[in-house]
Order: C-alpha cells, then sequence, then structure tokens
C-alpha cells in the first residue's frame, strides 16, 4: 500500500484509470465530471500520454475511438447532457468492438437541469442510451477507493470484451473526499491489449472470435490493413447486408457479455446473514442506505444492505436469492425510479418491491431510509 | 498500360458501388496516387472516412481503414495521428459530412492542426440517400429537400477551411485528375492540418435534378468553371459569376498538434516515463 491520502472520487476515478494504463483522454468540461479531465490533463503527459480537450462531447468519442484503434488504452469522462451527445459513438464503439471507457458523473436532469446537484438519473440511459441492440457493462463505485478500483477494472473489461463499459459515477461519490489508500501501482493487474494470433498470409481475420467469443482486432499500424466500420460486418471486418450475418452479429456482441456475467457482477452483502428484509442499493446512495440498515438493526428489524456494484448487466441472478428469502425488499434511489424496475423484474412477484425515489436535489438522511425500511415492515408502501 | 496503383486497392471488395459515371472513383485513383509519389506505405497510412458515397471509399482501399460514423471521421483521425503520429493519416469526407454534420469538427480540425489530410469530395449533394440539398449545394439549385431550388446560401469549405486555420488548403475537380493528385500530394508535405476540395461530378442525384447533362457534359462543366488560381486573380468580379477557382488557395506555416504536444510531455517529463 501507498502512503494515506486526502482524494476525491473523480481524482480516484482518474488516477485509476491510468494505474490501468490508459495514456490517452479526450475529454471536454462538464460539472460534476470535470476535476477528472483536469487530473488526466496534469498527469497524463507526464507518463508520456496524450490529453485533448475536443470541442465537444461526441468528438471527444471520436478521438478516444480513433486513439484506442491506434493502440491505446483510452478513457473520457463527462455528465447527463455529455453523455447523451456520446451515445451515438457509444453504440459505434459496440459495434465496431473498440475498447473504451466512459466516466458519467451523474448530475440532476433531464437536460441542463441541476448541474451541480446528485442524481443517479442515468441508470437507463446508461442501459439504453445508444440506439439498437447492445449490451453494456456499468459499474457504479460507493467510496472514493472503489472509484480507483472501479475504474481499473472498467480499463480491464474494456479491453477484455473490446466493448465500451460505463463507470457510472454520482456527484456523491465523485466530489467526496475520504482518506485512501491505494495499491502500489505495480501489483495493479492490467489486461493487454488483445492481439492477433495469425498473419495475414495465416488467414487472420480481425472480427473472427476467439473461444470467449471477443475478436483479435489488430491495432493500426501493425500491418494488418484491416477495415473498421459500424456497418453489421461479418469476420472478415467488411459490411454485410446478409440476415445471418446481421443476426449473428448482434447475437455474439451480447453472447460475449452474457457468458462472463457471473465473472463481472460485483456486488456486497451487508448483514444479510439472517434478514427478512432487503434494501437494494448502489452508488453513493447506498453509503445513506448502509447507515439506515444499521439504525434499523438497533431498532430490532432484520434488514440487510445489498450493494450493487455492477449496474449492467443487471445482478438477475444475486436479487433472484434475495428475493427468495426476504419478505420485502426497498431500492431507494435518487431518480424517480429506475433501476427499481429490474428489481421488479427478477423478483416477479415473490415479495413486495417498494421505491423510495429521491429527485429534489438532496441527498438521503438516513432516517428516510430507515423509516422506509419500518413502512416495508408494517407492510404499507414506502 | 503500367497500372501500379492497383496494389493499393482491395481487388476482392471491386467493383466499387458508385453509380455509373460517377467522379469518386477518379478521387480515390488520384489519393492512391499522391500516396505512392509520396512513397507512403499501406502498413504506416490509415484512411479515415465518415459516412455517404465519398466514404465508402475507404472499403476498397488497402490500408489500415476505418468507415467511421456521420461526420465524425475528423475526431477519429485526431486520435489515431496523436495516439501514433508514426502513421500517414488521410480523411476522406463529403460535402454534407464535413460541412453539415460534421462542420464543427471540421474547423476545430483546422484550429488545432493536427497533421492530416482532408480530401473533401464535393458532389453538392447528399448522393448516397438520393439528392437531397447540403450546405454546399449551389444556390437556387434543386434538391429533393429543395424542389424549388435551394435558397440558404452554401457554404465555400476551403474559406473556411482557411479562416478556421487550416495551413493548407487547395482545390480541384475529378475533370483536373493530374492536377487532382498534385493538390493531394502537395498536401500531404505540410506538416498540419491540409485541406482539399474535390469536385466531382454526380450525375444520378445532382445532374439529373438540374439539367446538367451526361457525366461528361458535367465533367465540361467543371473544365469550363474551374479557374486557375493565377488566372482566377486576373478575373474581374462580373466574369467570376458561376465560376470557382483551383489550385493551391492558402498555404502558411504553424506548429502542427503533435510536435506542440510533444513539448508539454518534455514540460511534464514524461519524455523520460
Amino acid at each position: 500500500m501507498s502512503e494515506a491520502r486526502l482524494m476525491q472520487g473523480n481524482e480516484a476515478c482518474a488516477e485509476g484509470a491510468l494505474a490501468a494504463g490508459v495514456r490517452f483522454f479526450g475529454g471536454y468540461p462538464i460539472t460534476p465530471s470535470t476535476e477528472i479531465a483536469e487530473v488526466m490533463a496534469k498527469l497524463l503527459p507526464t507518463l508520456g500520454g496524450k490529453f485533448i480537450q475536443m470541442e465537444d462531447e461526441i468528438a471527444s468519442m471520436g478521438a478516444i475511438l480513433g486513439a484506442s484503434l491506434a493502440g491505446k488504452k483510452v478513457l473520457t469522462a463527462t455528465s447527463g447532457p455529455g453523455f447523451s451527445l456520446k451515445q451515438e459513438l457509444i453504440g459505434y464503439a459496440a459495434c465496431a468492438e473498440i475498447p473504451s471507457v466512459i466516466v458519467n458523473v451523474q448530475r440532476v436532469g433531464p437536460s441542463t437541469g441541476q448541474p451541480t446537484s446528485p442524481s443517479q438519473g442515468d441508470v437507463m440511459q446508461a442501459r439504453w442510451g445508444t440506439h439498437g441492440d447492445h449490451p453494456m457493462i456499468a459499474l457504479s463505485p460507493w467510496t472514493v477507493r472503489e472509484c480507483f478500483d472501479v475504474a481499473v477494472m472498467a480499463v480491464n473489461y474494456a479491453e477484455r470484451f473490446r466493448t465500451p463499459v460505463i463507470v457510472l459515477m454520482d456527484e456523491i461519490v465523485g466530489h467526496l473526499r475520504e482518506k485512501v489508500e491505494l495499491p502500489d501501482m505495480d501489483q495493479i493487474d492490467c489486461y493487454p491489449r488483445r492481439q492477433p494470433t495469425a498473419t495475414r498470409a495465416e488467414g487472420y481475420q480481425p472480427y473472427r472470435p476467439e473461444k470467449d467469443l471477443v475478436p483479435n482486432v489488430a491495432d493500426f499500424g501493425t500491418g494488418y490493413h484491416i477495415h473498421v466500420t459500424g456497418l453489421i460486418h461479418d469476420e472478415t471486418g467488411f459490411p454485410s447486408g446478409s440476415p445471418q450475418v446481421t443476426q449473428e452479429a448482434i447475437r455474439r456482441l451480447h453472447k460475449k457479455i452474457e457468458i462472463a456475467q457471473d465473472e463481472i457482477t460485483h456486488y456486497e452483502e451487508f448483514f444479510m446473514e439472517d434478514a427478512e428484509y432487503a434494501v437494494v442499493a448502489y452508488g453513493g446512495t447506498a453509503r445513506t442506505a448502509y447507515e439506515a440498515v444499521r439504525i434499523a438493526r438497533q431498532q430490532g428489524i432484520r434488514v440487510g444492505l445489498v450493494r450493487l456494484m455492477t449496474i449492467w448487466p443487471f445482478a438477475d441472478k444475486i436479487i433472484s436469492q434475495t428475493a427468495a428469502k426476504v419478505k420485502g425488499i426497498l431500492v431507494p434511489e435518487l431518480n424517480y425510479g429506475q433501476l427499481v424496475g429490474e428489481v421488479e423484474r427478477v423478483v416477479r412477484g415473490a415479495c413486495p418491491v417498494e421505491l423510495l425515489a429521491k429527485y429534489n436535489t438532496e441527498i438521503f438522511v438516513p432516517q428516510e431510509i430507515v423509516s422506509a425500511i419500518e413502512k416495508l415492515c408494517a407492510g404499507g408502501n414506502a | 498500360m503500367e497500372r501500379s496503383y492497383e496494389k493499393y486497392f482491395r481487388q476482392n471488395r471491386l467493383p466499387h458501388m458508385w453509380c455509373p459515371g460517377c467522379g469518386n472513383g477518379t478521387v480515390m485513383k488520384a489519393i492512391v496516387t499522391a500516396i505512392e509519389k509520396k512513397g507512403w506505405t499501406q502498413d504506416n497510412t490509415v484512411i479515415v472516412s465518415g459516412i455517404g458515397c465519398s466514404s465508402r471509399a475507404s472499403g476498397y482501399m488497402d490500408f489500415d481503414t476505418l468507415h467511421t460514423a456521420h461526420g465524425r471521421a475528423i475526431p477519429f483521425a485526431t486520435g489515431i495521428k496523436i495516439a501514433n503520429p508514426e502513421l500517414n493519416v488521410v480523411v476522406i469526407t463529403g460535402d454534407g459530412d464535413c460541412t453539415a454534420i460534421g462542420g464543427n469538427h471540421f474547423i476545430h480540425g483546422a484550429r488545432r492542426n493536427v497533421d492530416m489530410t482532408v480530401v473533401l469530395f464535393n458532389n453538392n449533394i447528399y448522393g448516397m440517400t438520393g439528392g437531397q440539398a447540403s450546405p454546399m449545394t449551389p444556390l437556387h439549385k434543386k434538391a429533393t429537400t429543395a424542389p424549388y431550388g435551394t435558397v440558404d446560401r452554401p457554404f465555400d469549405a476551403c474559406h473556411l477551411a482557411q479562416a478556421a486555420g487550416a495551413t493548407y488548403v487547395a482545390r480541384s475537380t475529378a475533370y483536373h485528375v493530374q492536377h487532382l493528385a498534385d493538390m493531394i500530394a502537395d498536401g500531404f508535405d505540410n506538416d498540419g492540418f491540409s485541406f482539399i476540395e474535390a469536385v466531382v461530378q454526380c450525375p444520378t442525384a445532382f445532374g439529373r435534378k438540374n439539367k446538367m447533362g451526361s457525366p461528361a457534359d458535367m465533367m465540361k462543366w467543371m473544365r469550363d468553371t474551374g479557374v486557375m488560381q493565377a488566372a482566377w486573380e486576373k478575373l474581374p468580379e462580373e466574369k467570376r459569376e458561376g465560376k470557382f477557382p483551383i489550385g493551391l488557395l492558402h498555404k502558411c506555416q504553424a506548429e502542427d498538434y503533435v510536435t506542440a504536444y510533444q513539448q508539454v510531455i518534455e514540460i511534464a517529463g514524461g519524455d523520460k516515463a
């Protein structure tokens, strides 16, 4: 461990990305994510990396995708309105299978909304923001240290699955300052850029999937003369209008994530051993939920917390298992109700699922969640 | 007849999908002629394109090629060049791709002066989608979205590039084949953002709608309206109507982005990292 530091979540996120090998950042300033760009502007050149401030968030996405194709590990960071602008090329990255990490430090929306206030309103945008069928990996940290860890994980997943990965932060953790001890940089496990295992002469095809259904697409400038397109393509990388090719291409994009879902679903359980009720929370809200569960326990309520770090793909298995053993689930969210729909989908009526929604710029205080737990126990509405 | 340029094409991707009489193939060939002239290899050259008729060219060219999203070729190219400055980067775009949906990227690319060469295939129309007006459709010309003629004034993309900071700006046409290749090759020599507008005939979506005759008639129109820059400068204002200058239109010296950023890396100590 390195020495303890007082760090902000955004700062930890940026340093995590650097530790994971990110050497190119393209971005556009937007509250409350700007510190990530600022840290990158300062630290990337000290490592021989490149920072560029682009003209907008669309261009930022384009620049990181170009740099990724040229062999660099890449990052961009934004918030709500900028995240919307990035969606076009997040879809491109999904289709063309370009490793890339997009941080979204959520603020209150829609539109310019409340730019300096926390929210968890982009949960569904993270999943469905771009057009068409595509899988998505989104990770939501709840501590400053975890901002670092999640950034490392996101870069590694982007490289391993050759896909865009969303770091879904919120203004709470983004601007939170905590004392953290970061791991030694040489202890960080970095997933290397996938490399071709055959030559052109041996019939190398850039989009031929390996056993894990992920292709080893050659970096530009390595002599393979590959073609990369956002059109649906076959294993040669060239566009195809064939219904079979289209179906197989879209199926494989989903399957490469689905077959690894257990590995990439990260969560924590607190006080769940004997729990009769469960709170399912994520991000900054999980911090309040943790305290609320502790208070409720002191009052004699057997309640536990399931804290989701992996938001997408959704943790179907763990939520389903939770529903089978509790009498009710409470989902507090800083939005009008987003992830609660996923919980309900998985629970399928096995137990009551109550939403505690808040979207007035303020974060939850523990007592609000305690009251909602009490109502859930009493069989009433939260 | 020797066809040394054929090695630059993916023979198994041909024939191309452009209409009979289209000028895009001429410009594509001019690009590889310029690449051959400069001795750039297929391993160290990347072709980046946007969306539209022009941008299908990347798929036929045997290099590392990137067919990006509509209007976004320049940001992708920016990332490629900065990430790996050893690569020669050529951008292929169209009048709609570059000056409408990609307009902001175009001016900022020119401003930043990242070392790349942008070749804009100007067919004055959205050809791929069947002939809608673009920001470079001449005033009062017809398009499917301007059935009574356009009322909005067109961009002069060369003026725009120059004003935004491009360090090399030239124009040629699909009629002036050798001249076009020379203009592109000279753009390759410039260490910075080079812009070449290549006027091409689109007999299907633009010419037909505007009664411009056969593809050959459209090429004669280019021959008669494209005026070499030296002659253009002597041309009185009243005789410039309906004509446009071709040749080198602007050239200046400015440090390219990668060189400038290398100094940032040195100040930050990253050159020793």
